[in-house]
């Protein structure tokens, strides 16, 4: 039956009605994140922020998974972040709710995490009063954020939640603080949906200069010996920065490195990859570097863990670098020709020129330049020997890496010796499946990333690959694991020590091991049990691969407590200070005392 | 490449929006990297789009000055960084109150100098002169110089406003 005019006239107005109405602060901020496609938020409530739990109660679109302390949820947005490259999201109460989340920030920022983390505050008119859980969370955490927000007015509450998810994820993406007092999740205002708004002035540049770029294409092909040296730039660019990559490095037949961060964004398991370069990079990568006289710079900041001495890095080359951070290019080492721009758009860019210009590399000259690099690989840098019962912790993640690698698996590490195994004897052939605390080396991020990874990606094999000593720091989130039924593997290289500490206090303070063994560890096994978990335990090398298989095989969270060579140094390595030819590459090779004198000054 | 280390001094202008905190993260930018501030001023100079100008003046190597721009360039409420140094001439003026406490002589040839130097008196008393003068940073460090065996007391400056000379416009 159609409608009488008055039928409609009072159908409009409910309709203007429902527009107009006004929302709770409260109400803003949960619509504004399932706008924003925010499927998952990570947090933990306070009197600040009951507010914003009441409304996510009375809801059911935004999921919320209650961890154990605010650090383990941060690290979770970044682990969902990560392995999905959409923003993650943090929830969290004023004072020490903001203050518990400060290194997940900072770790955030370092690494290029996009989060919009929200914190509660006190109501507006106490700011200031050092009132009951008032922190000052935005001077707190303004070194440690990309950007941040305190409202004040709750008109500029939705502008300011869209605001923040656009920041988060543009350019290079960070985390984001939007503090919000608490009467302004109980204020009310207007809501309108600006999910599709940028900011006015925040623009990042995404295509590269199209001379520069035509330079840069005939750098490549006119060199003999180029390497591509590539970071997380181009994960964080998306899955076809990557495929790009790809495209270029096979059409150049070039060599490729990858930083500790860009691991997947080339395929591990492929001939061009020469591995991971830097401190604990393979001697074929270091040498490469060190040796080439093109260096293609993709989405990676010369970092001080890879260029080891500045003034002997990479000395005969020429260097093209192509990012989107225009600060992070001249900052350590400078370039010949810097390329602005997002890496995806910039390698797109490139290869149309490439195949426009049908160029070609010097095929004699790269030719020669594999037979070198072939060479160096010859020394099988990464060969370690697993004999007798006592597990080598190489081959404990070897053996990992084989079992694993058919499934549908996301790694997670700590951070350690076990991290830098991780990075050389497991290879990653896709982008996103490999999450570290690079940047700001973190312990205790494995655990909680890989919850965060698990929630993401329930049906996955999520492995947290884990020290004993960096396990305890966030294993509160055991039971977070347990409440969401997140299955995942923590399987931990357990030598007593603070393994990378004890070997730097090796190999530089003459080996007195200061508080670097830890006495008194739990047994993980009855601690996993205790906790809801299964925990399963190998303590010799033919045992390995079962205890690998069963914890594969259980659907719910396992401890593998992988009992290894205390002694077990990570090598190669370039001592701080040293030069990328200056390498040790065993417990044979003696740090040079006069550089060492140096290095130890660094960390 | 080679790296040039000769330090040079830079002013740059920044157009920021007025909003909270915008000064701390320019100045945390500053103290967290190791940069050095020589002066550094801020006032809204629109206030219908409520936009911000600061002039920092500041010194690095050529390398550390570039790292300083794009540091800049990258803070969200940032709209612009100009390096007025780098990109031409500019003029640059800076503001002082200086007061002076003397009697006799003392103060004759206060009065005297500050004339040489066209700086005005703004106030005076029996026994004190303030002095109000503007001009560059050495013409100002001159002044305040003969001022101390003359009965220099205080001094409150305002740091260093640029702009660039011609008719282009930021
Ligand atoms: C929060 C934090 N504190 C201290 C350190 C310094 N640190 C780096 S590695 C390491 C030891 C890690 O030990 P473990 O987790 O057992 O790993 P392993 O090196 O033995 O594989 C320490 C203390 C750090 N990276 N993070
Ligand atoms: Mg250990």
């Amino acid at each position: 039956m159609p409608e009488c005019e008055c039928q409609i006239r009072r159908r409009c107005n409910r309709e203007r009605k429902m527009a107009d109405r006004k929302l709770t602060g409260s109400e803003i901020i949960v619509k504004a994140l399932v706008n924003e496609g925010v499927e998952t938020v990570f947090g933990y409530p306070g009197g600040a922020v009951l507010p914003i739990y009441d409304a996510i109660f009375q809801q059911n679109q935004l999921k919320h998974v209650l961890v154990r302390q605010e650090g383990g949820a941060v690290h979770m947005a970044e682990g969902y972040a990560r392995s999905t490259g959409k923003v993650g999201c943090v929830l969290v109460t004023s004072g020490p709710g903001a203050t518990n989340a400060v290194t997940g920030l900072t770790d955030a920022l370092m690494d290029s995490i996009p989060l919009v983390c929200l914190t509660g505050q006190v109501p507006t008119h106490l700011i200031g009063n050092d009132a009951f859980q008032e922190a000052d969370t935005t001077g707190i955490t303004r070194p440690c954020t990309k950007h941040n927000y305190l409202v004040k007015n709750i008109a500029d509450l939705p502008r300011i939640m869209h605001e923040a998810f656009y920041v988060a994820r543009s350019g290079r993406p960070g985390p984001v603080v939007i503090d919000l007092p608490k009467d302004i999740q109980m204020g009310t205002a207007t809501y309108k949906n600006l999910s599709q708004v940028e900011h006015k002035t925040y623009q990042p540049r995404l295509k590269g200069d199209i001379s520069e770029i035509e330079k840069a294409v005939a750098m490549i092909a006119a060199a003999k010996k180029p390497l591509f040296y590539c970071g997380g730039g181009v994960i964080n660019s998306g899955l076809k920065a990557s495929k790009q990559l790809d495209r270029l490095i096979k059409l150049t037949g070039a060599p490729v490195t990858l930083t500790l961060m860009g691991l997947g964004a080339y395929p591990g398991s492929d001939d061009q990859f020469i591995g991971m370069l830097g401190m604990h990079g393979t001697y074929e990568a270091n040498l490469a570097m060190h040796d080439a006289d093109l260096i293609v710079a993709v989405g990676s900041r010369f970092d001080d863990r890879v260029t080891g001495r500045l003034n002997a890095f990479s000395p005969n080359s020429k260097k093209i670098h192509i990012d989107i951070d225009p600060s992070s290019i001249n900052k350590n080492v400078m370039v010949d020709l810097p390329i602005v721009g997002d890496v995806g758009v910039i390698l797109d860019q490139m290869l149309r020129v490439w195949k426009a210009k049908k160029l070609t590399t010097n095929q004699r000259a790269i030719k020669a330049w594999w037979k070198r690099i072939n060479e160096w690989r010859q020394r099988e840098c990464l060969k370690y020997n697993q004999s007798g019962s006592v597990i080598k912790p190489q081959y404990a993640i070897e053996r990992l890496y084989e079992a694993t690698k058919g499934h549908d698996c996301y790694i997670t590490t700590e951070v350690g010796q076990h991290q830098m195994w991780a990075a050389q004897y497991y290879k990653f052939d896709e982008p996103k499946r490999w999450m570290t605390s690079g940047g700001l080396g973190t312990m205790g991020y494995g655990l909680p990333s890989a919850i965060g990874v698990q929630v993401a990606h329930p049906g996955a094999l999520v492995v947290d690959i884990s020290g004993e000593a960096s396990f305890l720091m966030n294993m509160q989130e055991m039971s977070t694991a347990v409440q969401y039924g997140a299955p995942v593997k923590v399987f931990i290289t357990n030598n007593q020590y603070m393994g990378m500490v004890r070997q730097w206090q090796e190999l530089m303070h003459g080996s007195r091991y200061s508080e670097s063994y830890t006495d008194a560890l739990p047994d993980l096994v009855k601690l996993a049990e205790s906790c809801h978990w299964v925990g399963l335990r190998a303590t010799k090398a033919d045992e390995v691969d079962d205890v690998i298989q069963e914890m594969i095989s259980i659907d719910r969270p396992v401890i593998a407590d992988i009992w290894v060579d205390q002694k077990e140094n990570c090598f190669p390595m370039i001592p701080s200070g040293a030069a990328h030819n200056e390498m040790l590459l065993g417990p044979d090779d003696d740090a040079d005392q006069s550089g060492a004198e140096d290095g130890m000054v660094l960390v | 490449m080679v790296v040039d280390l000769t330090i040079e001094r830079h002013t740059i202008a920044v157009l920021v929006d007025n909003e909270a905190g915008v000064l701390a993260r320019v100045i945390g930018l500053f103290s967290g990297r190791g940069y050095n501030i020589e002066s550094l001023t801020v006032a809204e100079i629109d206030s219908d789009d409520a936009i911000s100008r600061i002039t920092v003046v500041t010194s690095g190597t050529p390398q550390i000055i570039e790292q300083i721009k794009a540091q800049l360039e990258r803070l969200v409420p940032v709209h612009r960084v100009i390096d007025l140094t780098a990109d031409g001439a500019n003029v640059e003026r800076e503001l002082a109150l200086v007061k002076v406490v003397g009697k006799g002589n003392k103060r004759v040839e206060a009065l005297r100098i500050a004339d040489i130097f066209r700086a005005r008196v703004i106030d005076s008393t029996n026994e004190s002169f303030v002095f109000e003068i503007s001009g560059a940073t050495e013409k100002l460090n001159a002044f305040t110089d003969l001022m101390v065996p003359l009965g220099l007391v205080d001094v409150s400056r305002t740091g260093v406003v640029a702009i660039a000379r011609g008719k282009s416009a930021l």
